[in-house]
């Protein structure tokens, strides 16, 4: 019996050499199969009984050509950031950002929504956390806001499927919105519309854990076991988003798309945002949507308004929201996040 | 006897955490009960940040993920 469950355990304890030798020999391969990518889709899309021009043809080949793309960014992505994490924790987060009043407590808390680890089943305790150590309700939005919006996965996937262009304007506009939000719900003064029972918890107990040391082969471990547990979890809406993306590339007429989300029609960005709010996907599945909408002609600020709606302002995340705090605050925050992004929307329409 | 908590909304990974805690305390030949914290109030009343988190015998010992099971065995055996 004891011999079982060792060996049940038996692949946690592969020796260092292994992880040494094994993470630079994966992404040598990861790179080499990256590079094999447009040679391999065109290949397999010319196997289908379809003209390579025809309207199917354009929506096999753009699936066949993401699915293994985005699944290939995806990991990298997830272990890097992974690894990168594991410096991070929301315990030193915390107590970095406790007591920062000033006004750079609000970049700061982005920044580190950015490179903390949590999940969204998470989010409840960890906003208890923040406001009972005394960390501004400012500054506590800027950190939750700033995590999902300019997450890495969104990023990378971006920088690879669009360009590295649109990534950087997304990566500044994302990161001011988180920051400036943060910053007008922390002026607003709306402690008062906490729900009770956490304005009472403001003396509450700090959780005192032990530091705990990591070599670099936990840390790398830590990345596989992220890849393993995000890319097991996310996979099916990547499909779900490239087979939405290969049909709007294959299908959809260019005078349509310039109609509906066109730079002239001013409604589509504030559509783009009542649209985007009850999809729930994340970065994965909605950025080769992005790539499709900009690939037939849909304007840049609409199709920004679009992506940051769809990933930052979730209903699922404000039903969890809701333990905490009062409808009331909740659309107060809505309020104040959509119009970050609308605003983004409209400057990016006019400008280009 | 030593009463285990196990903190996490309900979560897969808390139902993992909850069964390793279990899985260990019966391969050491430890006696736990193990009480699993559901409710977001007690989770930050413990202390508790990222789920899952995990007490033994009332100190906060994990806090965020699965725990490492030489480590378990660890906090159990203390």
């Amino acid at each position: 019996m004891t011999t079982e469950t060792q060996e049940h355990h038996a692949p946690h304890r592969l020796p260092d050499w292994i992880w040494y030798v094994g993470v630079p020999l994966a992404a040598s391969v990861w790179w080499l199969v990256y590079g094999q990518l447009i040679p391999f889709s065109e290949w397999a899309t010319s196997l289908f009984p379809v003209a390579r021009d025809s309207h199917t043809g354009e929506a096999i080949a753009f699936f066949i050509y993401d699915v293994p793309k985005v699944l290939l960014l995806l990991t990298g992505i997830v272990f890097v950031t992974g690894v990168l994490r594991s410096w991070f924790s929301p315990e030193r987060t915390r107590a970095i950002l406790a007591g920062k009043n000033q006004i750079w407590g609000y970049p700061l808390a982005a920044a580190l929504g950015v490179l903390t680890p949590f999940c969204s089943c998470s989010s409840v305790p960890l906003f208890i956390g923040f406001v009972s150590a005394g960390i501004p309700l400012g500054v506590t939005f800027s950190f939750l806001i700033a995590g999902p919006m300019v997450g890495p996965v969104g990023l990378g996937l971006l920088y690879g499927l669009v360009g590295w262009e649109i990534a950087t304007i997304y990566l500044v506009f994302g990161f001011t919105i988180a920051t400036g939000a943060g910053f007008v719900l922390g002026r607003m003064g709306l402690e008062r519309y906490l729900q009770d029972w956490v304005r009472d918890l403001n003396a509450g107990p700090v959780g005192d854990l032990p530091v705990e040391r990591l070599t670099l082969v936990d840390r790398l471990k830590i990345g596989v076991e992220q890849v393993r547990e995000i890319v097991g979890k996310v996979w099916i809406w990547v499909l779900v988003g490239i087979g939405i993306g290969a049909a709007i590339h294959g299908y959809v007429p260019e005078e349509m798309m310039l109609r509906i989300m066109g730079g002239e029609a001013w409604w589509s960005v504030p559509a783009a945002v009542v649209v985007g709010v009850p999809m729930y996907t994340n970065a994965a599945g909605v950025i080769p949507i992005v790539e499709a909408l900009l690939g037939k002609g849909a304007a840049l600020g609409t199709t920004l308004a679009f992506m940051m709606s769809v990933i930052a302002l979730s209903l699922p995340e404000m039903i969890i929201l809701k333990q905490v705090l009062t409808l009331r605050l909740i659309a107060i925050f809505l309020a104040v996040v959509a119009a970050g992004i609308l605003a983004t929307g409209f400057l990016f329409n006019a400008i280009l | 006897m030593k009463t285990v908590k196990v903190y996490g909304p309900g979560c897969k990974r808390c139902e993992m955490t909850e069964a390793m805690v279990k899985e260990t305390a019966s391969r050491l030949g430890i006696d736990v009960t193990v009480e699993k914290v559901t409710d977001a109030k007690s989770i930050a009343m413990a202390g508790v940040m990222s789920t899952p988190g995990i007490s033994v015998e009332g100190k906060l010992v994990h806090a965020g993920g699965l725990p490492d099971v030489a480590k378990l065995e660890g906090w159990l055996c203390a």
